[in-house]
């Protein structure tokens, strides 16, 4: 048989494919998973049903309802300086700050694995190339990175994805990098090759399947990361403009009040701290079992 | 590899960086479409305005002569002229910087004692309920956003127990020592969340190699063999994180300075971003770059002296 005629034949790839959902089913749910997700679950669907779930406008003003403690008829987490419904703003900010680590963390998981993949495979100037501007670029303090950006871009949402895309795709490339050198000159690979397919090919049907699985792992370290950057900014006046609820920004208002009324800082915080340990769980749980 | 090549090929690839740096730095503002001049004064500056900065900041000169002064002024120590205090940045700058080095290595100082401390608990105990306590309770360290603890800090240890100072850096170095404690342990906890799991993974493999067997054997009580055999070896890893965690420890200052009011770098830097002071936030900017990068050098090369077995591939 020629070598064209088996480049034109189905092509094995069936075994990748086979590995990969062989690892989903080998997933088993362990404490710390379960844990993690239980509390996602939570943290989404209050993200989801906010409208139903509260009973007040976040960013409606009520004065003579102002600085009420938690438990106050009415307003179970009690009011802010403007007399606004915590646990509203709370509820509403989930939505946001679930959305600021989903995006901030999509294009960079993207762009990165698929960066990693290609130098890897490639090599040569290609992944010099990328090695040296990830050099270049790990050099800065992330945040500062990140504040410098947002300042000549100025603050707003699109504008943080941006700024934490600069960097955000790096570990993405360089995990998916590393597992694709050990990967190239496996048999598989090399079969592939022998059979005539196409480097891309090769790369994403092949070599991705294998190497994305780790770089799906820290997506959840990669979202926790993010919506604390988020959170961080908006604290620093950076990021979403008030009288938007982001928990970041609640916590900074709530600061002139620390005594006069402690709620306003200290629930949005325990917020944040519940949706990123969840997250947090979820991925160390991901970890644990592939690292036995 | 001899360490003197590996030195010389490193100090080579520290220049590239810092090359890099600058003009990432550098090509920020030009990047962008539009005039930097009017994103600087903004929007409804006049003509003549927009005119007189952009002589100052040379911005109607070529711009690989706007880069080489860029660059050469930073080599002499010039950095150009703050825009909101009409003075020297350098100046700005170097007053600053030396609180923030107190902030960042009273933090360092004290992640050490408590990764050293609750590291060596979590591993001895393997398993049991002082390593699974010290787990969750670091995980949260790991997860609670800066800014929000130190505010918790403030609210228990200063508003309510007046234990410590709210705000400030204090006037003699006691009081330093007093006033940076809590922002100091605000970063400190988070610092001590991504060391204490290394080294408690880097104890537990280490107890188990033959030589820590054959120190048993010997007779060797528990303690010493943990403190003389053990955790020299079982440091090494950690001691590179510690330095690879830099970066993050200058990124957290700002944040911890604008939260406990410390007249420090990260306060200029954000007041500077409200002011639009472009020449300052480009000098933070490049001077926190340079100290990661010589910090991440050190590191490297501290590794050699550390563990005489290290050779350079």
């Amino acid at each position: 048989m020629s070598e064209k005629a088996l480049g034109t034949r189905p092509l094995p790839e069936v075994m990748p494919l086979t590995q990969l959902t062989r690892a989903m089913r080998q997933i088993r749910i362990g404490p710390t998973f379960l844990t993690g997700l239980v509390l996602l679950g939570l943290v989404v669907l209050v993200a989801i049903a906010a409208p139903l779930l509260t009973p007040y406008d976040p960013i409606e003003q009520r004065f003579a309802e102002a600085f009420l403690p938690p438990f106050s008829a009415g307003h179970i987490l009690g009011t802010d300086n403007f007399g606004r419904d915590i646990w509203s703003r709370i509820a509403y900010s989930t939505r946001l700050d679930l959305q600021i680590g989903l995006l901030s963390v999509l294009f960079p998981f993207m762009f990165g694995s698929l960066t990693g993949i290609a130098t890897g495979y490639l090599g040569g100037k290609l992944d010099t190339l990328l090695m040296r501007v990830v050099d270049v670029l790990m050099a800065f303090p992330f945040l500062i990175l990140v504040i410098a950006i947002m300042s000549i871009l100025g603050p707003g949402l699109t504008n943080l994805y941006i700024a934490v895309g600069v960097v955000g795709w790096i570990p993405y490339a360089r995990i998916t990098r590393g597992e694709t050198l050990a990967t190239r000159h496996l048999e598989y690979v090399l079969a592939a090759r022998t059979v005539g397919c196409s480097s891309a090919r090769i790369m994403l049907r092949h070599i991705l399947p294998n190497v994305i699985a780790p770089a799906l792992i820290y997506v959840f370290t990669g979202m926790v990361l993010a919506i604390l950057t988020g959170a961080t900014l908006s604290f620093l006046g950076l990021g979403p403009q008030p009288p938007t609820p982001e928990w970041g920004a609640m916590i900074a208002e709530g600061r002139q009040y620390l005594l006069l009324a402690w709620w306003m800082t200290t629930l949005p915080g325990l917020a944040l701290l519940v949706a990123g340990v969840s997250l947090s769980l979820i991925g160390d749980g991901l970890a644990e079992h592939r690292g036995g | 590899m001899g360490r003197a090549a590996y030195i010389r090929r490193r100090l080579i690839l520290m220049v590239f960086v810092l090359f890099g740096v600058t003009v990432v730095i550098f090509g920020m503002v030009r990047i962008l479409p539009g005039d930097p001049a009017f994103l600087i004064l903004g929007d409804r500056a006049t003509d003549q305005k927009a005119a007189e900065l952009r002589e100052q900041l040379g911005l109607n000169r070529p711009v690989l002569e706007q880069y080489w002064m860029f660059v050469s002024g930073f080599a002499r120590g010039d950095m150009g002229q703050s825009l909101l205090y009409r003075q020297p940045v350098g100046d700005l700058v170097l007053t600053r910087v030396p609180v923030s080095l107190a902030l960042a290595g009273y933090a360092m100082g004290l992640a050490a004692v408590i990764t050293l401390t609750f590291g060596i608990v979590a591993a001895v105990n393997k398993g049991r309920w002082p390593d699974q306590l010290i787990r969750v309770g670091f995980l949260f360290a790991l997860t609670t956003p800066s800014f929000w603890f130190g505010i918790l800090l403030i609210l228990l240890f200063g508003l309510t127990l007046h234990w410590f100072p709210v705000a400030g850096f204090g006037e003699t170095l006691p009081q330093h020592i007093w006033y940076l404690f809590l922002p100091a342990l605000t970063l400190a906890l988070q610092l001590s969340a991504v060391l204490i799991r290394n080294l408690r993974g880097q104890i537990i493999q280490t107890l188990r190699s033959d030589y820590v067997r054959t120190a048993h054997a010997k007779g060797l009580s528990e303690s010493l063999v943990l403190l003389r055999h053990v955790l020299r070896n079982a440091l090494l890893s950690t001691v590179t994180i510690f330095g690879l965690q830099f970066g993050f420890l200058v990124g957290g200052t700002i944040v911890v300075e604008t939260v406990f009011a410390l007249p420090g770098t990260g306060q200029l830097l954000i007041q500077s971003i409200t002011a639009r002071d472009y020449p300052v936030v480009q000098a933070i900017t490049v001077v926190s770059a340079v100290l990661v990068i010589v910090v991440n050098l050190a590191v490297d090369l501290s590794y050699s002296f550390l563990d005489p077995r290290v050779t350079y591939e």
